[in-house]
């Protein structure tokens, strides 16, 4: 899997969560650029990454992932290990 | 009816796309609002925004308070103006065993583990004590099992362990909700073991987000919650309409003859046939009316119940059509037959282009996916809740009687030269009289069932028909009716509240098994005796309109009512009852 295709699929969990069909996001895209993007939704969009790659963060990643760069290159390192 | 929404539940598919699934449900009509509170001991954002899904599915919109964090005790003992001015008509007390203040340590004796037990215990019921002043129904959590237990399987048996503690727990909690009339468990200890503890509980969740079941469990949770509120409102289904060939028995009976068909306990196929045929006996027996829709010739179909292994008999469905007509003209007239609305229905056949033709054809009726293993049949019938109870009522399970006995009034009115000799010929007693406490419960559920012959579809709570009762404001009666078949019970009521030298009837309502015997007349008869000892002079009645009522818009007129008012359909009647002359001379009354 791409990273492209990585951002693919996590902006349609974006855009199936906020419910926006033109949603589009970036790497520096972060939670203040999103209107709705609180600790709730935060948690939906974890969930359903996890789903959706079938990975699990650990406790202590989830603090780290400040925007949508970084959250895309934790899935990715994930990825590989599987 | 959202496929999503029901069992099996997709629930990445229901967490992710929630926005949407709530966007098109907004867009049905008829949606009824209810202020629900829910108090809860951990997060609840999510069971919350899930549980709206479920509700506005069936047709109901609600208006939220949630409480703060873990603020369930302070909200419900404490008073809380938001909550007050809220005015709550449903409470879902969100618990966990998260919320054990103390679970008893291996040291303690059993005097400190009771003691420890009482703690727990009167904690929930100063909580339900307290929220008795919003005289509305309350759902609470019972609790599920500590997914860890250090003690091993002694955890389940020594009294100091934890899941000993919380299986007494529950059993408080059954006890407590068999005591109070408002008090309804949510069993999450059964649908946690259902869906697996170690699926319920999310460790990593609960350390980020205090939530006390996963996320994958949120829907599951709110679907079980949904089923109450449904049951608590009598939206639950009534009717439970199967096919014969492969789906009540394996083969087809018109082809393979009475002794190939696949029932009884030879093989496994036939083994799951007799299951899934106890399953509806069971379903019957606890009031769930049963009825036939297939393609047979009549006798055919009635022999495959002759079978010895048959554990359903001819006689156990109210309403039987076996020929060659189109499966939803069948419906429909089992709908009529038994006098319910086809939205009571729920359909149950293997054959998926009969499963579309009804879905499709009837508007309301519920045909679930059930595939064509019989194995899978029971689950969609069981975790789909359609015939969800909140409790065994007398009349529930004697319901069914009625119906059989209206099948030999049936067939007795063709024997008679007129419908009244007919009548007459049933000796009818009925007793109308005012409310009396016993029959509180019963009265209540009559209120929120009764959709026919409804003149105002005004539901009302226990509390309110407890303060009714006892108010002398208004004129309650109800009227309970025998013939020489049997009892039919209580099943008409009135309540008129008193306004000047005016009595205005708020209810009106019968149920449809005794349509056509007189006893409408023979309550208004009643009505007027009481109107006049109370030395009214005129009696107001109202029509309002609703999907299903129908049948009733002219009665008034029917009685001799003067017509004051409409708008719309709904109409206003007034009735001068000082030379008022008794209608019903059918039935004895009293």
């Amino acid at each position: 899997m791409t990273r492209n295709d990585v951002h693919g699929n996590v902006q349609e969990i974006f855009r199936d969560i906020f419910d926006k069909e033109d949603l589009v996001i970036n790497d520096s895209t972060t939670s203040n650029d999103i209107q709705g993007w609180d600790s709730l939704n935060h948690i939906g969009i974890i969930s359903a990454a996890e789903k959706e790659f079938k990975i699990k963060f650990a406790l202590g990643e989830l603090s780290t992932l400040n925007n949508v760069g970084s959250m895309l290159d934790l899935i990715i390192e994930k990825l590989k290990t599987e | 009816m959202n496929m999503n929404l029901k069992y099996p539940l997709d629930v990445d598919y229901i967490l992710r796309k929630k926005k949407s699934i709530k966007r098109d449900l907004l867009n049905k009509n008829d949606l009824k609002e209810k202020n629900i509170a829910i108090l809860g001991g951990s997060t609840t954002a999510e069971v919350k925004n899930i549980l709206e899904l479920f509700l506005l599915d069936s047709g109901i919109k609600p208006n939220f308070y949630e409480s703060e964090y873990n603020k369930y005790y302070e909200d419900a003992l404490f008073g809380n103006e938001v909550l007050d001015n809220f005015n709550p008509e449903l409470i879902y007390i969100h618990t966990s065993n998260k919320n054990i203040i103390e679970f008893p340590e291996f040291n303690d004796d059993e005097d400190k583990i009771s003691s420890l037990l009482d703690i727990e215990i009167d904690r929930y019921k100063s909580i339900w004590t307290s929220l008795s002043k919003y005289n509305c129904p309350i759902i609470q959590n019972n609790f599920e099992y500590p997914v860890n237990r250090s003690l091993g399987n002694l955890d389940s048996y020594d009294t100091r362990g934890k899941t000993f503690f919380l299986n007494q727990l529950n059993k408080r909690f059954s006890q407590e909700a068999k005591l109070n009339n408002q008090l309804y468990i949510s069993d999450i200890n059964y649908l946690s073991s259902y869906i697996g503890l170690k699926n319920w509980f999310d460790k990593s969740l609960w350390y980020q987000a205090k939530y006390a079941l996963s996320m994958s469990s949120i829907p599951e949770l709110a679907f079980n919650i949904s089923k109450i509120i449904n049951s608590i409102l009598g939206i639950s289904k009534k009717c439970l309409v199967v096919d014969l060939d492969n789906t009540c028995w394996g083969g087809v009976i018109g082809d393979d003859g009475l002794n190939s068909i696949s029932i009884g306990l030879d093989n496994a196929i036939a083994e799951s046939y007799t299951s899934f045929q106890k399953y509806l006996k069971e379903l019957k027996n606890r009031g769930v009316i049963l009825a036939v829709c297939s393609k047979n010739d009549l006798n055919n179909a009635k022999e495959g119940f002759m079978h010895p292994d048959s554990v359903l008999k001819f006689e156990d469905f109210a309403a039987f059509k076996s020929n060659w007509d189109p499966k939803h003209l069948n419906i429909l007239d089992i709908a009529s037959e038994i006098n319910i609305g086809v939205d009571s229905l729920v359909f149950i056949d293997d054959n998926p282009v009969e499963r579309d033709l009804v879905s499709s054809q009837i508007a309301g009726v519920i045909v679930p996916n059930i595939g064509d293993d019989v194995i899978d049949f029971i689950e969609h019938i069981d975790r789909n809740g359609y015939f969800e109870p909140t409790s065994l009522l007398v009349d529930d399970i004697e319901r069914n009687k009625y119906y059989e006995d209206n099948k030999k009034r049936t067939k007795e009115q063709s024997v008679f030269k007129s419908y009244a000799d007919f009548l007459a010929s049933l000796k009818m007693n009925a007793e109308i009289k005012t409310f009396s406490s016993v029959y509180i419960d019963r009265i209540t559920q009559l209120t929120n069932k009764t959709n026919q012959f409804n003149l105002t579809t005004k539901r009302y709570t226990f509390a309110e028909i407890e303060n009714i009762a006892i108010s002398a404001n208004y004129i309650k009666i109800y009227g309970k009716l025998t013939d020489k078949y049997g009892d039919n019970g209580l099943i008409s009521l009135i309540i008129g509240s008193i306004k000047a030298n005016k009595c205005h009837i708020d209810l009106w309502i019968m149920s449809c098994r005794v349509l056509k015997r007189d006893m409408e007349f023979a309550m208004l008869d009643e009505l007027v005796r009481h109107c006049k000892e109370k030395g009214l002079i005129e009696i107001i009645g109202y029509y309002y309109e609703s999907k299903k009522n129908n049948m009733v818009c002219d009665l008034y007129e029917k009685f001799g009512f003067t017509l004051n008012d409409l708008n719309g359909k709904d109409t206003i009647w007034s009735l001068d009852i000082s030379n008022y002359k008794n209608k019903n001379n059918l039935i004895e009354v009293n």
